[in-house]
């Protein structure tokens, strides 16, 4: 990066508190859909912390395959799953929420703990390569990275095929196990679910 | 703190400490489904992070970790389909996205 170091150190932290109070803002908000569009945001401002890191490459895969995909695919999600329902009370909720709220506070502790009192072994920044990262990237995907970037296609292929096998309906004309006649239609149904009774 | 000639690496450490931390309180406490889920790409973006700070400061000549970071997003895409698609077929299911009522596989 050959911008200022203020200027870094400012858009750093921007960059930080934007992700660490949107992705509170996505935990705790009461509307799944403002916690999707802040999940967005969040993406972005990622994406931001990468370029500081000197990886432009990355940067742009964050923004296009986070904010363009996996966002995308959440938003539809809550669409289609979007119901208002009265959520049953849990009775021993508040004991869950400190046990949880503990393990996560004691979790970050160490981890900063870990962070601060390390010594990391710093490379020269003389040798850093800047700007050249994608031609970088590029080599290693395609020498000693190969096998897993193949690997990678392969996933992303069943992925896709698993995808449709779990979404799409059955185009069965009976259920195989109640052996009624299966609604072919795209709304929602709303006779009876299979497996409601086991609460 | 100006006279520092770049951002700490303590810095990114801490802040995807503090992600990964918020990632995982979102994956105890949420009822609703799809929240977990976003919660799960929370902590792969804290991971994300810390992968790419340590490439960055660390190993700033082969950037082996950000071709990690690239696998990582594969993998995080993949699981966002496949989540989002069980979690489709569940609702066909059950009728709701309370994380409460996926009960099955309790004992």
């Amino acid at each position: 990066m050959s911008i200022a170091i203020t200027t870094q150190f400012i858009c750093f932290i921007v960059l930080s508190l934007i992700v660490l109070i949107g992705a509170v803002g996505v935990v705790l908000l009461e509307s799944i859909v403002y916690s999707a569009f802040l999940l967005g945001g969040v993406f972005m401002s990622v994406a931001g912390l990468y370029l500081l890191l000197n990886a432009s490459f990355v940067a742009a895969a964050q923004v296009l395959v986070y904010v363009g995909a996996v966002n995308v695919l959440i938003i539809f999600a809550i669409m289609l799953v979007n119901k208002k329902e009265d959520l049953k009370p849990i009775n021993d909720i508040k004991s869950r929420r400190i046990i949880s709220t503990s393990i996560c506070l004691t979790l970050l502790s160490l981890l900063i703990r870990v962070d601060l009192t390390n010594v990391w072994s710093l490379s020269n920044p003389q040798n850093s390569i800047r700007e050249e990262s994608t031609i970088r990237i590029g080599e290693h995907l395609f020498s000693d990275y190969l096998l897993p970037f193949e690997v990678a296609s392969v996933l992303l292929l069943m992925a896709m095929i698993g995808a449709i096998v779990l979404a799409r309906r059955d185009v069965m004309s009976k259920d195989i196990s109640t052996g009624l006649p299966v609604d072919q239609e795209l709304i929602e149904k709303s006779p009876e679910p299979l497996l409601t009774n086991k609460n | 703190m100006m006279n520092l000639e770049s951002i700490p690496i303590q810095a990114f450490l801490i802040v995807s400490s503090a992600l990964f931390c918020i990632g995982i309180w979102g994956l105890l406490n949420s009822r609703n489904a799809v929240r977990v889920l976003m919660s799960i790409e929370l902590m792969l973006n804290a991971v994300n992070i810390n992968l790419m700070t340590f490439s960055s400061y660390i190993d700033n000549n082969l950037i082996q970790g950000q071709v990690f970071t690239i696998f990582v997003i594969t993998v995080a895409a993949a699981e966002a389909a496949v989540g989002l698609a069980i979690l489709l077929s569940l609702y066909r299911n059950r009728v709701t996205v309370d994380m409460e009522s996926f009960n099955l596989l309790k004992w």
